[in-house]
Order: structure tokens, then sequence, then C-alpha cells
């Protein structure tokens, strides 16, 4: 069972990834959107993630009762020593939930509206940077568990430039995941044009924010060539990558965008893949050669066993109902404007 | 305010937030579903406008019940470690299953609000049930976790250890049936009373009549019914607690002194130095009853009990006599209600009775945070009772007093920008949904 519920937590990260990004990009277009597309970008988000907006950031609770029913001890952990980040993550999905759901239903269409807009899109940029800094912190090495003054254990332990090169990624990321998504969702070629536009500045910039992970790893010693080209499967998986980056390139190139998603959520699969495989499975790397590991510190067996369950029993309910919710306002799109009133 | 104090204040902020949210996205559904069904019955169209002014609303009141829950979920460990670190596997049964339930509701909502016009009409009726009984499921659920905190259950506790986990067991707890039958009828009460005032003070104003009219019976009925049945659900939560946690029993009802054939305090001033009440009117016998069904059985006192395991007496006393005052009031409104529905046609359009359901409004709400008071501080100081104090289960990190802060600034901006879109939602309720039967609703 225990396997059952590491590859739960697992693929309920890579969804939040991969839909939370989408959503949380979607934000960040928009804020570097010119002031006159705007709006048009704010109606083909909309009609691309109204319905299933709830439903994409459920993946985060599920991961968060994963870890705190299977795996307290780094749960406990983590919210202990990133308090700080954590907080400010929080901060930014009430901000983007409310925000979203604010200028969506309020009822009066005035000035409020702009207040909504901002608030929408810095936190939905300031929320994935503080999540990819959580991430980083996680691996790096830079939790301080034995550290005796405040800046070193709650600090430091986050706030170096790793974390932050992690965090600028993972928002570029989430930029390029939403600018993919939104080319199949337009209704005319011009919005088109643009969000194919769109999706080559932010694969630029995710690949030079890449790049400077790199540059940090390497200069904090942390060794992030050795994971990735230390075993077969990091490697297989970051050429498949870049080999895929290659051919979307040439795709958009050509204006061929159908493979344009799978193409993209490959490559954010075998990112992921890459950077857990390696030190699978000690999820949490702490300063001092000290780690958190799945096996080693999974909570009680009748615990993971009934969690297991609770899982496997789960999704008999929500995979078809999820499914058909997309594939209805898939197929049933064009009259979505008229849903909305 | 020290680390300690902060810790406990921002998780009783949190949770008497959202807990508002909450009971509005368990209730609200099942008010839309009986509007909508009316609706596909009559084709009446003001049913539809109903629904459809309603689901705007519980659209703002979802989402700002989803992050606060999320917020809830990381801040179980952001404020309390040590508890999480142990109770995390015991009582997580819950809330693994709760996540299934979150996630139906949420897909259920999609289909609900955005599938108007788009899906077969009863398909799409279904979809509104489902969201409300996926969401009572979660809030039976969440409740079962914390009953299990008041009466621990499916482990045991060696030498500092926890052995033996049985997450089952740990759910069905003894205390989970009478909290959470309890806690499912509040929302109705809560939620009932809330939107039965709003609808009843726009009919006083005469604005809108037919749409009010009709929303205020919806509410109004499923209001006064779990009205009349809250005080017997609150009798079996009552002899529930005098079982299983006679100090919480005994400072609801500043009892001081053990004694056979207690008698029934109601309001006071209690003095806990000199172990007395003041100005209090006492009915003998009834606390023996109340508790164990019995005029002469004998009711544990803190006397009973170690002082350091003493819950404060005071607020929770208070609390305890609020909820039951405002139950017992609402009950009496219910009954007028329910006598002017079947006897006194008079009465249906009379003025005072709507004013009593303005004054209502408010009333359902205060009883469920002053009821979570009475069950939270009624358990202090413990955290699992009698397995972990609160004291040491708070983070070790400081300054917890500025998260405090920060997170009562949000949540007060937060509730002040939802009152004032609920303003704006219904002051537009004529523009939107006051128009004939044959023109399409506007876009917006
Ligand atoms: C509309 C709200 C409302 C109303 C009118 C009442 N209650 Fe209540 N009460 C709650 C809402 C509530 C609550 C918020 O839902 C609580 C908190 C925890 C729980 O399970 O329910 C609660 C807790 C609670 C507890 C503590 C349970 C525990 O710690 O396990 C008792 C003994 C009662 N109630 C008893 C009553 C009685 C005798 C009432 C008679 C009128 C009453 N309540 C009215
Ligand atoms: C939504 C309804 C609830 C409200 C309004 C509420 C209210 C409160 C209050 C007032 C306190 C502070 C008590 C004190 O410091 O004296 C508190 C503490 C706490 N509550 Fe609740 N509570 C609710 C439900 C829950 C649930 C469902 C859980 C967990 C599953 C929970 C877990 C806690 C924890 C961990 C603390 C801190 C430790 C403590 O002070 O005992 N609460 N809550
Ligand atoms: C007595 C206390 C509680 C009750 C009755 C309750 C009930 C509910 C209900 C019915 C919902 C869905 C309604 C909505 O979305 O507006 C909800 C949302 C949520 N609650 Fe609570 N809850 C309580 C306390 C808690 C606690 C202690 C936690 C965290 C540990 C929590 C976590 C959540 C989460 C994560 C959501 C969002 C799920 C979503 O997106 O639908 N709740 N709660």
């Amino acid at each position: 069972m225990l396997y059952v519920v590491i590859a739960y937590l697992w693929g309920a990260i890579l969804l939040y990834l991969l839909l939370g990004g989408a959503d949380f990009g979607a934000g960040i277009i928009e804020l570097f959107t010119t002031r006159k597309n705007k709006d048009r970008t704010r109606k083909t988000m909309y009609r691309a993630i109204g319905p299933i907006w709830e439903a994409n950031h459920m993946w985060l609770i599920i991961a968060i009762v994963i870890l705190f029913v299977g795996f307290p001890a780094i749960y406990t952990t983590m919210s202990v020593y990133l308090h700080i980040p954590l907080t400010i993550m929080l901060l930014g999905i009430i901000a983007r939930g409310t925000a979203f759901a604010f200028r969506h239903y309020d009822a009066v269409v005035d000035d409020m509206q702009v207040i909504y807009n901002r608030i929408f899109m810095y936190a939905s940029c300031i929320t994935p940077l503080f999540l990819g800094i959580i991430a980083g912190s996680a691996v790096s090495g830079s939790i301080d568990v034995e550290a005796t003054n405040f800046a070193d254990a709650y600090i430091f332990s986050w706030l170096h430039w790793f974390s932050v090169a992690v965090g600028l990624f993972t928002v570029s990321i989430c930029g390029f995941l939403a600018a993919v998504y939104l080319i199949g969702e337009t209704d005319n070629e011009t919005d088109r044009k643009r969000f194919i536009a769109k999706t080559k500045s932010t694969n630029i910039a995710a690949v030079l924010s890449g790049a400077l992970v790199f540059i940090a790893a390497k200069v904090q010693g942390i060794p992030l060539t050795s994971w990735i080209f230390g075993n077969w499967v990091g490697t297989v998986a970051i050429a498949g990558a870049t080999l895929s980056l290659i051919l979307l390139w040439y795709l958009l190139y050509r204006g061929k965008t159908r493979v344009l998603r799978l193409l993209a959520g490959f490559q954010v699969t075998m990112i992921l893949l890459t950077t857990t495989f390696r030190h699978y499975p000690k999820i949490v790397l702490l300063k001092g050669n000290r780690y958190l590991s799945l096996v080693e510190d999974k909570g009680h067996d009748a615990t993971i066993s009934s969690l297991g369950w609770a899982l496997l029993l789960g999704s008999l309910f929500i995979l078809p109902a999820l499914f058909y919710l997309i594939y209805s306002f898939q197929k049933k799109k064009s009259n979505v404007e008229a849903a909305h009133n | 305010m020290n680390d300690f104090i902060a810790a406990r204040s921002q998780m009783a902020l949190s949770l008497g937030f959202h807990i508002v949210f909450s009971c509005i996205g368990m209730v609200m559904p099942f008010f839309m579903a009986v509007a909508h069904y009316y609706w596909l019955r009559t084709n009446n169209v003001v049913y539809r406008n109903v629904t459809k002014a309603w689901s705007q609303g519980v659209a703002i009141f979802f989402a700002t019940g989803a992050v606060s829950g999320t917020v809830l979920s990381f801040e179980l460990g952001l404020l309390w470690p040590t508890f999480m670190k142990h109770a995390g596997p015991i009582f997580g049964m819950p809330f693994s299953l709760e996540g299934t339930a979150f996630f139906i509701e949420a897909i259920a909502l999609g289909f609900f609000l955005y599938g108007w016009n788009r899906f077969n009409r009863w398909f799409h009726w279904f979809t509104g049930v489902v969201v409300g009984i996926s969401g009572l499921v979660s809030g039976i659920l969440v409740v079962a976790a914390n009953a299990w905190m008041n009466s621990p259950a499916g482990f045991d506790y060696v030498n500092g250890q926890y052995i033996n986990i049985d997450p089952i067991k740990a759910m069905f707890n003894d205390a989970w049936f009478s909290q959470a039958l309890h806690m499912s009828v509040a929302a109705f009460v809560a939620t009932g009373f809330a939107v039965a005032g709003i609808h009843a003070l726009m009919i006083l104003k005469g604005k809108n009549i037919l749409f009010h009219t009709k929303a205020f019976k919806i509410a109004a009925i499923f209001a006064t019914v779990a009205a009349v049945l809250q005080p017997l659900t609150g009798d079996i939560s009552a002899k529930d607690v005098a079982q299983r946690q006679p100090a919480k029993l005994a400072a609801m009802e500043a009892h001081f002194n053990t004694e056979k054939s207690a008698g029934l305090i109601i309001g006071g001033i209690p003095d806990v130095k000199n172990q007395k009440v003041d100005y209090a009117i006492k009915i003998p016998g009834a606390l023996s009853f109340l508790a164990h069904g019995d005029f002469n059985a004998e009711v544990k006192g803190l006397d009973s009990i170690p002082p350091s395991e003493h819950p404060p007496v005071a607020i929770t006393h208070y609390a305890f006599q609020i909820m039951v005052g405002l139950g017992m009031t609402m009950v009496l409104i219910a009954l007028l209600y329910f006598i002017a529905l079947v006897r006194k046609k008079s009465w249906r359009e009379s003025r005072w009775l709507l004013k009593l359901f303005v004054l209502a409004t408010p009333m359902g709400f205060l009883a469920v945070e002053a009821g979570w008071t009475v069950t939270e501080v009624g358990r202090q100081p413990w955290i699992i009772k009698g397995v972990m104090k609160t004291a040491d289960a708070v983070t070790p990190m400081p300054g917890i007093v500025y998260s405090f802060y920060l997170f009562t600034a949000v949540y007060l901006s937060l509730a002040l920008v939802v009152t004032f879109m609920l303003y704006r939602q219904i002051r537009m309720v004529d523009k939107l949904y006051d128009i004939p039967a044959d023109t399409e609703l506007p876009k917006h």
C-alpha cells in the first residue's frame, strides 16, 4: 500500500503543477499582456478554466492530506522550518482565489474590477514563486533543524539563491503551460497568434530560468547535475524533454499547435521525474546530511493501508466525474458564453 | 499577547471564519435545489430567478470557503506541529475521505454553475443536489476528526508512544455522532435564519416582493424545522459530554461542587475564586435530569477534577448560555411561524413576523460560534483530551503574534469585501432577476 500512497502523492503534485500551474499561469500571462488585449485574454481564460477552476486546486489539498496523514514527520518539519514561505504562499492562495471569484461574480461591474484584477495578477505570480521556493528548499539541504537562532532556522532554511531560482523557474513554467493551453481555447486567429507568441516568450523564460537553477546549484554546491546525469532515468528523461523542446519550436514555427499541449505536459512531467527520482525515497534533504524519507518516515502501517484504500476508492468516484466534466465543457465550448449569465 | 495565546487566537479566528462559509456551502445547495425543483416543475420563472440569484451569491461563498479551508489544512501544521505529528496518522482517516467529498463537490459545482441550458435539465438539477450532499458529508467528516480530539480513540498511549493505531476506530469515536448530528442541524439553522432574514428585510422594504417572498419561504421552512430539532440534538450532545468530559460540562454549567440532584443554572456571573455563581436562576434537579436523565443523579463538579485541568469557566459558561438562549429564541420564532402557516392567515403577511425574522438574521451564526467556543474552550487545557496538552503542541517558531495580526487583517478585509458584494448582489436583484418570463437574462 505504501507504494500506492506514494504514487498518489507524486501524481497529485504533478497534476497540481500541470493544472493548477496552468491556472496560475493564466494570471501571469494576463499581467504580461498589453492593456488593450487584457480583456480578450481574460475572456479566453474564463472560457478555459471557469468550470474546472475549483477542481484544479483540489490537488494541492490531496497532496497535503496525504502528507499529514501518511508522512506526518515530513509535513511537520516543513511546516515548522518553512513557516514563513508557506504563510506567504497561503496569503497568495487566499488573494488569488477570492479575487478570481469576486471579479467574476460581482453583480456590479465598476472600478472594483480594477482592484480585483490587480490582486489576481500579482497573487498569480507570488504564489507559484513561493511554491517553487518551498520545493527548492526541500531538496537543497538548507533546512537546518539544529539551528539555534531565528535567522538560521526560519529564514535561511528557505532564502537562498537556489530556492529563488527554482521559484522563478516555477513561475515561468506556469506561464508556459498556460500559454500553450490557451492556444487551443481561442476562437479566432488573432488571439491564437498572440498566444503562440506568448508560448515562445514564456518558453524562453523557462529555459533561461532553468539555466539559472543550474548556476545557483553550482554556486551552492548542490549536486543537481549528478542527480540528473548520474542515472539513466534522469538522463533519458532530460534528453526526452530537450528533444521535445526542439520539436515544440518546430511545431510552433510551422503553426501546428495540436500536439503542443501533450508536449508541454510531457516536458513538465519529465522535469518532475528527474528531480525526484534520484534521491527517492528521501524527498526532503536537510542540512548536515540528514533527510526525511517516504519509506523511513512513513506513518503507521494501519494508517498507510487505510489511506491507500481511501485514495483508491475515492478515485473510483472522482476520475470518471472529472473526465466527464472536462469532456463536456470541451465539447460544448461554443455555448459557454451563453451559460455565463 | 504571547505566542501561545496568539497561536490559539489565530486558530480560533481561522476556524470561526471558515465555519460561516462552510455552513453556507453545506446548506445553500439544498435551498437552491428546492427552488430549482419548483422551476422545473412549475415553469414559474421567479423560481428560476431565485435559483440563479442564489447561485451567484453562493459561488462567492464557495470560493471563500475553499481558500479558508485550504489555509486551515496548512495551519494545523504551521501552528500545532507536535499535535499533527502524532495525531495526523490517527485522526487522518476522515480527512482522507474528505478529500474525495471535496473533490466531488468541486466537480459538481462546475457542472451546476456552468451547466445552465447545456445539459439535460434534471441532470443539471441533480448536480446541484450532489453539491449539497458532498458538502454535508465533508462537514460530518471534519467534525468526526474534531470529535476525536474530545474523545480520543483508536490507539493506545503507552509511555509517550502512540501504538496499536486503528484509524477506523478513531473516526467512529464516542463523540462523532452527537457532534456531527448537532453540527449538521446547526448549519441549517444558521444559514436558514440568515437567508430568511435578508429576504424578510427586502419584503419589508417593498422591493421585488414576489421574488423575495418565494425565497423567504424556502429558507424559513428549512430554518424553522431545524430550529425545533436543534434543542433535541443539543440534549444528546449534553448527555454525551456529561459521560466523556465531565470537566467541560461542569464549566458549561459553572457547576463547582459535585452533588446529587444538581440544579440547572441559567445566566449568572461565575465567581471562580469563591466557587459560586452570582445572580443566576437555579432550577432544582434539572441539571441531573439533563445530563443523566434522572433528577437524582450525581453530577460531577469542578472539585472532582485537578485544578490544573480546569477549563476556563467563565468563557465556557457564557458561550453555553448564549448558544442555548439563542437556540430557544429561534424555537419560539419557529413556533410562531408554524402557527402562521397552519392557522392564522392574517399573520402570514404581517410585518411583525417578518421583523422578527430580520432580528433573527445573525442569531444562528452567533449560536454556531458560541457552540464551538463551548466545545473548544471547554476542552482546554487539552488538545487531545487526557493525552496531550495544548501548550505542548504549539510550534517552536517565535513571532506567531505577527502572523496572528496579519491573518486578522486578511480575514477582516475579506469579511468586509464579501459583505459588500452580498449587498450589491441583493441591490441588483430588480435589475438582473425581476424581469418578465420571455426575456433572456442579461449577461455581464
Ligand atoms: C444554530 C446553532 C446552535 C444552536 C441553536 C444550539 N447549538 Fe449547541 N452547538 C452548536 C450549535 C448550536 C455547534 C456550533 O454546532 C456545536 C459546536 C460543536 C458541535 O458539535 O456543535 C455546539 C455544541 C454543543 C455542545 C457541546 C458538544 C460537545 O462538546 O461535544 C452542547 C452540550 C450543546 N451544543 C447543547 C445545545 C443545547 C442544549 C441547545 C439548546 C437549545 C443548543 N446546543 C443549541
Ligand atoms: C469550525 C468550527 C470550529 C471553531 C469555531 C473552533 C474554535 C476554536 C477555538 C475558539 C479554539 C481556541 C480554544 C482556546 O484556545 O481556548 C480552537 C482551538 C483549536 N481547534 Fe477548534 N474549532 C472548530 C473546529 C475544529 C476542528 C474541526 C478541528 C480539527 C479537526 C479543530 C482543531 C483545533 C485545534 C488544533 C485548536 C488549537 C488547540 C486548542 O486550543 O485546543 N477545531 N478552535
Ligand atoms: C467544524 C468544522 C468544519 C466544517 C463543518 C467544515 C465544512 C466544510 C465544508 C462543508 C466545506 C465545503 C464548502 C465550501 O467549499 O464552501 C469546506 C471546505 C474546506 N474545508 Fe472545512 N470544515 C470545517 C473545518 C475544517 C478544518 C479544521 C479544515 C482543515 C484541516 C478544513 C479544510 C477544508 C478545506 C481544505 C476546504 C476546501 C475544499 C474545497 O475546495 O471545496 N475544514 N469545509
